[in-house]
């Protein structure tokens, strides 16, 4: 064996033993820690994320490498933290906040409206808000009321603000790294039934970062597109691995990001596909599920074979974790709802 | 299998237990200290007027003469559809003035929208600072360089980016302070009680300036507070409060220039309350007669922040009529100048909307802006 050889041997068997599975938690804490060692003026701010990690565990390990100074367990008030965190950007640093619940972000949204999504604008230029407001979110961990909501259309519909969400543990980690090094307010919305998500993954060979507002196309198909975003996306996955059996090849598209929308990836999906359906937690009424069906249909009018379907949770405040199942939208959902998308001729 | 009945006794560790529990509250200190005085603090018609810096009692008596007349040119500038609204702070100016007198170069100043003329005071220009107000930007400056926070009109939310501005500016071994301003009825919003209390328990350097001028549009304080005064708050969050006549401007300037030098040293924040009063109403849209009588504001006529100053200097032999006519003189000066600069319309740019909503413009933003060029080429704008 040459020494080219046994070394790239060696490096071969040390990123097999790296890529040893990780949870989107720790790849996101691995995104924050790798910022912060790299940036001085990222500093981590929220309640509980200092000595206990985070009631997730994602800034687990932080305050020990970085000190109380860079990573802050704030009094228990969200608009104090976010507003006290526009100040911090204000002065130069880059705050990467924690709302603990997104049910609990809600005493911050006059902040985050009023003063986060506007500041750039307001001030000409001259005042960006380099800021990343992480906000747990969804349903499908049994919490009790208040801490299984969808509120991602709320951040989508406040002009000035980024909106992402990770469906992978890769993305979770790329994703951050581009909402961190972002000059724009990023809400970062983690799918909390997917941190504790797996997948083989090197912290020590994270995937170059994209940047922030590029849809993927998760699966190839050619009968129809599923569009969906965060904890949708195993759903998703699932029921075109199931439409298999029916005679329909599903093409997945991961949105990745709400705001900005990728028109093109997801319109270039439906025009070859022809159909569409719309897969997210957040309530179909208002939700973000409207907004993406009217910019496909403005789009993709004449490609399309049948109206562009949504599958979406219920018009009802969050149900109680027992009968939360019959509300997030299932595998049998996405699929009945392909199986409306016109397939006979004249129907 | 043996039922568990253990008593605590018997449980691993008895030795060590304790029938009363750790205590998960700090040891009460003595608030005394943190209290306000029971009647607001005076230094003019005091003893303590025998003490005045003269050099800084001319510069404080100038400011004054230069705030009443920017607040009664701004007010004309409504009625000649210059400005879109105007919230006055005549009769408030001893506090306006003082709030940007007591900060130094690096320090930071958060105005509400009342507070234009503390932005005036620490040397923003007029026009600059009336942007806001005549509607052709949100900001009319770049607060990095002024080191003054856009005017915020969400009332008190600017606290909150105070108390942030100043602990990162500690995190970085800078000597800052921020004073932010609020008045009598953002005491009661959320982010006043959220800001207090950060800043406290991060021993900011902030200095809270409430403005206390007796209504908040209408409703008066009554209505507002239970608390025995708006400076007891303080004490709640374990720091000081001090009360101040704020017509008194030597008293103000004084009050806050301890709180800024308390802050700079590393002593944490103080809130100051200075009773003051609001002459005109609250804005040139409102009208005060329908909830105040004007006996109430005559009253507070005869204790106006101006006068006051100028008997206390002049019986002093601090100021004299020369003084007194060059105050006034470049009090015209500089409203001559700023109803001349207002009185050109702004050159606005419609395609400006889409240019800081982003770093970088969306893709949907560029589709918008090719719609609004498109309209305004058909209008023959440009």
């Amino acid at each position: 064996m040459t020494t080219a050889a046994k070394t790239g041997a060696a490096v071969t068997a040390a990123a097999a033993k790296a890529a040893k599975p990780a949870t989107m938690a720790q790849a996101l804490g691995r995104a924050l820690r790798d910022a912060m060692a790299e940036d001085p003026a990222v500093h981590v701010m929220g309640e509980d994320v200092g000595a206990l990690g985070g009631v997730f565990r994602v800034t687990d390990g932080l305050v020990k490498e970085f000190g109380e100074d860079r990573v802050t367990d704030t009094p228990l008030a969200e608009a104090g933290i976010l507003g006290t965190a526009v100040g911090m950007a204000m002065y130069g640093l880059r705050p990467v906040v924690e709302m603990q619940f997104d049910a609990f972000a809600y005493p911050a949204f006059e902040q985050l409206f009023s003063h986060v999504a506007r500041m750039r604008n307001r001030t000409r230029g001259a005042m960006p808000m380099p800021m990343v407001i992480r906000v747990p979110y969804g349903g499908g961990i049994g919490g009790v009321e208040h801490h299984s909501d969808s509120s991602e259309a709320y951040y989508m519909a406040t002009p000035g603000l980024h909106v992402v969400t990770p469906a992978t543990v890769e993305d979770a980690y790329g994703l951050m790294r581009a909402a961190i090094a972002s000059d724009d307010p990023v809400v970062f919305l983690e799918p909390k039934r997917l941190y504790w998500s797996k997948a083989a993954w090197s912290p020590d060979a994270p995937a170059a970062v994209e940047p922030i507002g590029r849809a993927v196309v998760r699966r190839s198909g050619r009968s129809a597109t599923l569009i969906t975003y965060g904890p949708s996306l195993p759903v998703c996955m699932e029921a075109a691995e199931a439409a298999g059996a029916e005679g329909w090849d599903l093409e997945v598209v991961d949105l990745r990001s709400l705001v900005p929308f990728d028109d093109t990836t997801v319109a270039a999906s439906v025009r070859r596909t022809g159909r569409a359906v719309v897969v997210h937690e957040s309530t179909g009424f208002g939700g973000p599920g409207g907004e993406i069906a009217a910019r496909v249909t403005e789009r993709c009018f004449h490609h399309l074979e049948a109206p562009v379907l949504r599958v979406a949770g219920f018009d009802i405040p969050y149900p109680p974790p027992m009968l939360e199942r019959h509300h997030l939208p299932g595998v049998d959902r996405v699929l009945d709802a392909v199986a409306r998308l016109q397939w006979e001729a004249g129907s | 299998m043996k039922k568990s009945t253990m008593t605590v006794q018997e449980m691993p560790g008895a030795a060590a237990y304790r029938p009363t529990p750790p205590p998960a509250w700090k040891p009460r200190t003595d608030p005394a200290p943190l209290l306000p005085d029971s009647e607001p603090y005076r230094v003019l018609g005091t003893d303590a007027a025998g003490r005045l810096d003269a050099a800084l009692m001319r510069r404080l008596y100038a400011e004054l003469v230069r705030g009443r007349r920017y607040n009664t040119q701004a007010t004309a500038l409504t009625k000649q559809g210059r400005l879109a609204v105007y919230p006055s702070s005549t009769g408030q100016e001893a506090c306006e003035v003082a709030a940007a007198l007591v900060l130094q170069e690096q320090d930071w100043l958060f105005p509400s929208y009342r507070d234009t003329l503390a932005a005036v005071a620490r040397g923003l220009d007029p026009v600059q600072a009336l942007t806001l107000l005549r509607g052709d930007w949100h900001t009319g400056y770049d607060p990095r360089e002024h080191r003054i926070a856009p005017l915020c009109t969400p009332l008190a939310t600017q606290l909150p980016h105070a108390v942030g501005l100043a602990h990162a500016a500690r995190l970085k071994g800078d000597d800052v302070v921020a004073l932010a301003m609020v008045g009598d009825g953002g005491t009661s919003e959320g982010d006043f009680h959220e800001a207090l209390n950060f800043a406290a328990v991060w021993q900011a350097p902030v200095v809270f300036l409430v403005q206390n001028n007796g209504f908040a549009i209408s409703v008066p304080l009554a209505k507002q507070t239970a608390a025995p005064s708006l400076a007891h708050k303080a004490v709640g969050y374990g720091m000081p409060g001090r009360l101040v006549d704020g017509n008194d401007a030597a008293a103000v300037h004084e009050v806050l220039a301890e709180a800024v030098e308390r802050a700079r040293r590393g002593g944490g924040p103080t809130l100051v309350e200075a009773v003051t009063y609001r002459i005109d109403a609250h804005t040139n849209a409102d009208d005060a007669t329908r909830y105040r009588g004007e006996a109430e504001v005559e009253a507070w006529r005869t204790h106006d922040p101006v006068q006051l100053l100028e008997r206390e200097l002049t019986q002093r032999a601090i100021l004299d009529a020369d003084a007194v006519r060059q105050a006034r003189e470049e009090a015209e000066t500089m409203a001559a100048d700023l109803r001349e600069r207002m009185n050109a319309d702004p050159v606005l740019d419609p395609m400006d909307l889409f240019t800081h909503v982003y770093a970088e413009k969306t893709a949907q933003l560029r589709e918008q802006e090719a719609l609004l060029r498109a309209e305004l080429d058909a209008e023959g704008e440009r």
